[in-house]
């Protein structure tokens, strides 16, 4: 009985994993910049990160904080228990792909790959060995003789991908590795990289501006702006539940509406009022409510809405345009204040209401998907 | 929003520095302190040394005379109070060199070598120094001279510290004047070549000229030889024996005429290169522009062309200028009485061995050069903004008339540059000119004249290929650490702006503080005054500035994160630099060498102070055949100089052509 | 094998044995030695002293002494051998030398003895000043030779004379300290303001005026017999002309560097340079030689050369040369419009 008992109290007792990568209170100032702002942040073993934000808002400087490349103003940076803040690049445990991938150009994609396993005490049958492993998993095999300069741009950066996990690091870094192809070569590298990652389960950063990228690449990403962390979580959770309207409006897109609040899940947009999100702000606060385009619901021109019929707004739709999976359509409403609602509505609505340019009709803002944000402080983004 | 006052109290972060961080900075500090050691030091001490005076102290004389019968009845007195009473010596007169002499008889009016008076003479501290004929004696005893003797007592000065050698400089017309000289030949050469050379540069970039590769090399040609060569070639054309004197009709080419023509000559590369980049990165869209507003070509010129190129009308103008101010070996051969500061710095110190004085006129010397220097920077600085703005090349279009016109006024050029050397090749085999004009290879047989013989030929080669290795070695290490070391800013600051100096000063003057720093027996780098070393080290130096910008410009075009992958491999950075960076900036190295190999042969004016005997050079060779009027051979041997040149030219570009196909094969697709 | 290995140990020790014993000294001497000869005097010196190797710096008067100068408090050299005795004087005044009676001095005519005892300096041979006259050019402008300096202020030369610089050439000063030796201060200055009307310019060396002459480039060039004489026997159209007011003279001294480390094998040396052999070693270029009685002519000298030389105070020059210098140069040179 005792045995039995005992062999979950022990799984149970085994401390929660330290993570494998963690930041505290990191701060970098170029002279009078603040680059970063008090980052702090965890990463999992195995987990593949990717720090989002527009150009300027301290992503690079993150990750080349944490690469040793540029020091960090205060702060730590503990990697696999270890304290790394002031180490040089070359006692960090890590591998890394630049966008301009800075493959030696005068050296062979063998001798490339082959660069960082050289002097560790490896035979030379050894690196052979485990280059034409490296060559095969990024399937390029047939190329390990010629020059950089010979392969294309996808090419090139799966060998620099494979140089920088030749040595087996414990941390991947990714410097907007995708930013410089084209974007066919970049859907498809996305892909690989992603495979390859979760089959070597090396814990990876990924820098990128590229929201689409992160979404579908990272199993979290940190949206970052003007050196400060905005939020961080899984891509579904950042997509449906933005911290800020920043978040918000980065990442996708979102129609954003001048909004008075009325109570806790009541607001008001021009002349008319909507339940909303529950939220915290003081009734009277002037707040933006947001609304993806793609939450927006059409109803019919025969659609006549009841008493009971709530966040209703009558709507005429101006320009229509196909989109392919979908059409975008350029509502306006006369109580908006002549503000303009984007709405998405999918090939098969579209057909099936029979929608049509000048038309109007009743559009349904549905209450878990219309969310109140403070406006943002003064300026914009740099983007 | 970025305010840093927000920022946590406590202790910014402190790199923990690498092994290669530790290594790269302790060289740069090395490559630093050479150029400190070689550079910096020597000039200070030159500095010094021109506010090194010498004076005669009368304090420090005392006189005693006897009476007729030899009995000194009166008491001793003191230089100074005699010349109190008499006022024989101005204060003119006490300013001396080192090598100056004051006659104690002055101080006495009745003095007679015939009387039989005796005098007693000695200093009042054993400092002084006065001879008695040319016995130098010291200290405070007395000597007893009889009068015929006492005729024979020279005061020697006393060393001090003070601005008396400049006052003596600029109260010296003979020597101040040729600030004048310098400065109005230099500015009048300044706008001949750059205006030559824009119209070549022009004819070559915006017309349909024929031969443009054959023209562009005649115009390289002059970089190939010593300054002075032009000097000799003019002698032969327009001396008194000379086949086209009557050209000059009676004025003498001895002189600025000579001097201007000469320097024509050998800047007209240096002006063309600066120039003809300048005029072909303008662009090609303004000039459409003007073309469809219908402006004439006349307007279309001074409001596009000259405006596009004016950076590069800046830069000629002021490298031209640096050029012919501090050049030193076309005036010493042509330059008649027409003194000017750099052949005066040589006068001083070789002709009078007033070391001092050569200091001061450097330092006059020096000023100009620095200022057109400072300018010159600036507006590369400037350039190479407009460089990387983005802009459509012109391509010309043909057009008969100025095609023609291009034509006739590259050729004369052409004809210019090709007459000057082969009228050189010519006077060296020409037997004895002008009374036999039969052919001979006497003019080589460098052995039986001065100036080092054909070893002094070999020497120059030596010379040539360690400057070129070494230099190339040190410029190319030092831009890489200065490039592409982290952090360090201060460091990299001072390196660079090192880099820089010895562009700004002229090789006499960097010549002339060699001479007072190395050869100093304090100094422990002593052992290689006189050696093949000093010269090596000289003539990096002296032409550090442009290799190191080759140097910097090909390291800027590497990848940023070279460094930062060999870093995350865990690879030393030297392996990097050996693997990567040196076969990359291969094309670059090669350029670097030749430079050095090019400028080592033809060079004179850094190394006239420091060349002895065993290190005799080619160049050296020439200026001392001309000096001692072996003109004929001091062509051949500028003649050799010339072909070597051409040679190292033609195998640089055979090799780095080899190279390239060879170890750059991932140049190419 | 075993042959070849001893016959390579013995040949080794001969060679070591051969340096041990025919040069168990070097001497560093700095010369201004005509470059042509420097091998001949060598050799000629090593026949009687094997045991002493001479290594030579040589340059022109000027650069060797600027040298030995700049290296006063740390001289390279062991003796000068070989340089204007207007030099060696300059050096006595700065305690550079040290003095040596050399064995056989006696012989020597007094003018070529300093005149301290134990001398400091000993001298060799002379040079003198003389008129390359180009017989060519001189009848193209209608030129008759001059026979005195005098002459030279005849305007029919004008444009036609280039002499040397005297702050640049040890020639230029020994002629402008012989006129005013001969005319006086006074009247020598005279002199040359008259010749400088004359003057086409001022060469930096002192031969190069006899070069151009000879090569046509200018009629009269004043320089130094010695040159003038080479050239004549190189086929130059040389007069080689002696102004019968008399000339200027250097000679080629030598002395030994005080605090030299071969003191015994400097003194050797300066021995040989007063010895018989010496003399009839340097009589093969000089006709003018330290022991007069060994003299013989020598081709191409103009006659008369020795009778003609002035009495030269040569510590008179040295002692006046930079008030000298400076006063020809407030005179004469750069004048910022030549005419």
């Amino acid at each position: 009985m005792n045995a039995l008992k005992s062999a979950p109290v022990l799984a149970h007792e085994v401390p929660a994993k330290d993570p494998y990568l963690e930041i505290s209170d990191l701060w970098k100032l170029y002279g009078d910049f603040v680059a970063l702002r008090d980052v702090s942040l965890k990463v999992e073993e195995g987990e593949f990160v990717c720090f989002l934000g527009p150009s300027g808002c301290g992503k690079t400087t993150l990750l080349r904080a944490i690469a040793g490349l540029d020091l960090q103003t205060r702060g730590t940076v503990i990697q696999n228990g270890q304290d790394v803040s002031n180490l040089p690049p070359s006692r960090r445990d890590f591998g890394i792909v630049f966008q301009s991938y800075a493959l030696f150009p005068n050296l062979t994609i063998r001798k490339n790959i082959a660069y960082g396993l050289e002097n560790a005490g490896r035979s030379k049958e050894e690196i052979t060995v485990r280059v034409t492993e490296l060559l095969d998993m990024v399937g390029l095999s047939e190329q390990g003789n010629k020059y950089p300069a010979q392969l294309s741009g996808g090419q090139q950066q799966r060998i620099a991908l494979a140089r920088a996990i030749a040595t087996s690091p414990g941390l991947l870094l990714l410097d907007e590795p995708l930013s410089a192809l084209d974007a066919k070569v970049r859907v498809h590298l996305r892909h690989e990289i992603k495979e390859l990652q979760r089959k070597l389960g090396v814990t990876t950063v990924m820098v990128t501006h590229d929201q689409e990228e992160a979404l579908s690449m990272a199993d979290r990403i940190v949206v970052m702006n003007h050196g400060v962390i905005e939020q961080v979580g899984a891509p579904t959770e950042v997509y449906k539940n933005p911290a800020s309207l920043f978040v918000a409006g980065f990442i996708g897109e979102m129609n954003q509406l001048e909004a008075q609040i009325l109570s806790e899940n009541r607001l008001r947009i021009g002349k008319h009022e909507f339940e909303c999100r529950d939220h915290d702000f003081d009734p009277g606060t002037t707040v933006v409510a947001a609304i993806r385009p793609d939450d927006v619901v059409p109803h019919g021109s025969d659609f006549v809405p009841d008493a009971g019929a709530k966040n209703c707004e009558l709507v005429r739709i101006g320009d229509m345009e196909f989109l392919g999976s979908f059409w975008r359509c350029h509502l306006i409403s006369d109580d908006f204040h002549g503000a303009e609602l984007i709405a998405d509505f999918s090939v098969n609505a579209v057909r099936r209401l029979s929608l049509a340019t000048r038309q109007e009709i009743h559009v349904e803002l549905p209450r878990e998907n219309l969310i109140a944000f403070a406006p943002e402080a003064q300026g914009g983004d740099d983007d | 929003m970025t305010d840093a006052a927000t920022l946590p109290p406590g202790r910014d972060v402190k790199p923990r520095l690498s092994r290669d961080d530790v290594m790269m900075r302790s060289w740069m500090i090395v490559i630093a302190l050479y150029l400190v050691v070689t550079l910096v030091f020597p000039l200070y001490a030159m500095l010094s040394k021109s506010f090194s005076t010498y004076h005669f102290d009368l304090g420090q004389f005392e006189f005693q005379v006897s009476d007729d019968d030899g009995v000194f009845a009166t008491d001793p007195v003191l230089a100074s109070t005699l010349n109190d009473q008499l006022g024989v010596f101005g204060e003119a007169d006490l300013r001396a060199g080192s090598d100056g002499r004051l006659p104690a008889t002055k101080l006495f009016p009745d003095f007679s070598f015939r009387s039989s008076k005796m005098y007693r003479v000695r200093g009042t501290s054993d400092e002084a120094v006065y001879l008695v004929g040319s016995t130098r004696h010291s200290g405070t005893a007395w000597q007893e001279l009889d009068s015929n003797t006492f005729r024979r007592v020279q005061m020697r000065p006393v060393s001090g510290t003070g601005f008396g050698n400049f006052v003596t400089y600029f109260s010296t017309p003979a020597l101040s004047n040729s600030i004048k000289n310098s400065l109005v030949i230099s500015t009048i050469a300044t706008v001949l070549t750059v205006t030559l050379a824009f119209g070549f540069a022009y004819a070559l970039n915006r017309s349909c000229l024929r031969f443009k590769g054959a023209f562009r090399i005649i115009a390289m040609a002059p970089i190939l030889v010593p300054s002075l060569l032009p000097g000799i070639a003019l002698v032969y054309l327009f001396g008194n024996q000379g086949m086209l004197k009557e050209l000059l009709m009676g004025q003498s080419i001895y002189g600025p005429i000579g001097i201007l023509i000469g320097s024509v000559f050998f800047t007209f590369p240096h002006a063309f290169l600066i120039l003809s980049t300048a005029l072909a990165i303008s662009d090609a869209r303004l000039y459409e522009a003007a073309d469809s507003l219908k402006t004439s070509p006349w307007k279309t010129f001074w409001t596009v062309t000259i405006p596009g190129a004016r950076y590069g009308i800046i830069s000629a103008t002021f490298v031209v200028f640096n050029l012919v101010i501090t050049d030193f070996g076309l005036p010493k051969v042509i330059g008649g009485q027409f003194n000017v500061l750099a052949v005066d710095i040589y006068k001083q110190v070789i002709g009078q061995q007033n070391f001092e004085m050569g200091a001061v006129v450097s330092v006059v010397l020096l000023i100009p050069a620095v200022f057109a220097f400072a300018i010159d920077r600036i507006v590369q600085r400037r350039q190479v903004a407009q460089l990387s703005a983005r802009s459509v090349p012109y391509e010309p279009k043909p057009q008969k008339g100025r095609d023609r016109v291009a034509m006739i006024y590259c050729s004369v050029i052409g004809v210019f540059i090709i007459g000057l050397l082969a009228i050189c090749q010519y006077a060296a085999l020409i037997k004895f000119w002008p009374y036999d004009l039969s052919l001979s290879l006497n003019n080589y047989q460098f052995d039986l004249m001065d100036g080092g013989g054909w070893g002094s030929y070999f020497n120059s080669i030596k010379l040539g290929l360690l400057t070129a290795i070494v230099g190339t070695g040190v410029v190319f290490f030092g831009a890489y650490l200065v490039e592409k070391a982290n952090g360090f800013e201060m460091g990299r600051g001072f390196f660079q702006m090192v880099a820089m100096l010895p562009m700004a000063v002229p090789g006499m003057v960097l010549g002339l503080a060699y001479i007072f720093f190395f050869n100093n027996p304090a100094n422990p780098l002593n052992a290689i005054y006189g050696t093949m070393a000093i010269l090596v080290v000289c003539t990096v130096t002296h032409f550090y500035t442009v290799s190191h910008l080759t140097a910097v410009t090909a390291l800027k075009q590497m990848d940023r994160e070279f460094e930062s992958v060999s870093a995350s491999l865990k690879q030393p950075t030297m392996k990097l630099f050996r693997r990567v960076t040196v076969p990359v900036c291969l094309p670059a190295l090669l350029d670097i060498s030749i430079y050095l190999f090019v400028n080592a042969m033809t060079t004179v004016s850094a190394v006239v102070f420091l060349y002895s005997p065993k290190t005799a050079l080619a160049s050296i060779a020439v200026l001392n055949m001309d000096d001692a009027g072996d003109i004929a051979p001091a062509a051949a041997m500028g003649m050799m100089i010339f072909y070597t040149n051409a040679a190292a030219r033609i195998i640089h570009l055979l090799v780095s052509r080899g190279l390239l196909t060879r170890t750059q094969a991932w140049r190419f697709r | 094998m075993k042959t070849t290995s001893k016959t390579l140990t013995i040949a080794a020790a001969a060679a070591i044995a051969a340096t041990g014993v025919f040069a168990e000294t070097e001497l560093t001497v700095y010369t201004a030695f005509e470059a042509e000869d420097l091998k001949r005097y060598a050799d000629t010196f090593n026949e009687a002293h094997p045991d002493i190797k001479i290594n030579w710096v040589r340059d022109s008067t000027g650069i060797v002494t600027a040298k030995l100068l700049a290296e006063k408090d740390n001289p390279q050299a062991d003796v000068v051998w070989g340089l204007a005795a207007t030099s060696l004087l300059l050096l006595k005044s700065e305690d550079m030398l040290e003095p040596y009676a050399p064995k056989g001095v006696e012989a020597l005519d007094p003018k070529f003895v300093d005149s301290d005892n134990p001398p400091y300096w000993v001298g060799q041979d002379a040079w003198a000043g003389a008129i390359c006259y180009n017989t060519v050019e001189a009848e193209k402008n209608g030129l008759t030779p001059p026979t005195s300096w005098k002459d030279l202020h005849d305007p029919m030369y004008k444009g036609h004379i280039i002499m040397p610089n005297p702050n640049s050439s040890g020639t230029g000063f020994l002629d402008v300290s012989s006129w005013l030796q001969m005319f006086g201060e006074e009247a020598g200055w005279d002199y040359m303001d008259g010749l400088h009307e004359n003057i086409a310019r001022y060469t930096h060396s002192g031969s190069k005026p006899c070069k151009l002459a000879a090569s046509g480039e200018i009629p009269i060039g004043i320089s130094f017999a010695f040159r003038g004489a080479k050239s004549k026997a190189a086929g130059a159209p040389l007069e080689v002309i002696v102004p019968s007011e008399g000339v200027g003279w250097d000679m080629e001294a030598g002395g030994i560097i005080a605090g030299t480390a071969n003191l015994e094998a400097a003194q050797t040396l300066l021995d040989f340079a007063v010895s018989t052999k010496a003399m009839e070693m340097y009589n093969v270029g000089y006709a003018i030689i330290g022991i007069p009685s060994l003299a013989k002519p020598v081709e191409h000298f103009p006659d008369g050369l020795k009778d003609a030389l002035i009495e030269n105070d040569f510590e008179w020059a040295a002692n006046n040369r930079a008030a000298i210098l400076a006063e020809w140069q407030s005179r004469y040179d750069g004048k910022s419009d030549p005419k």
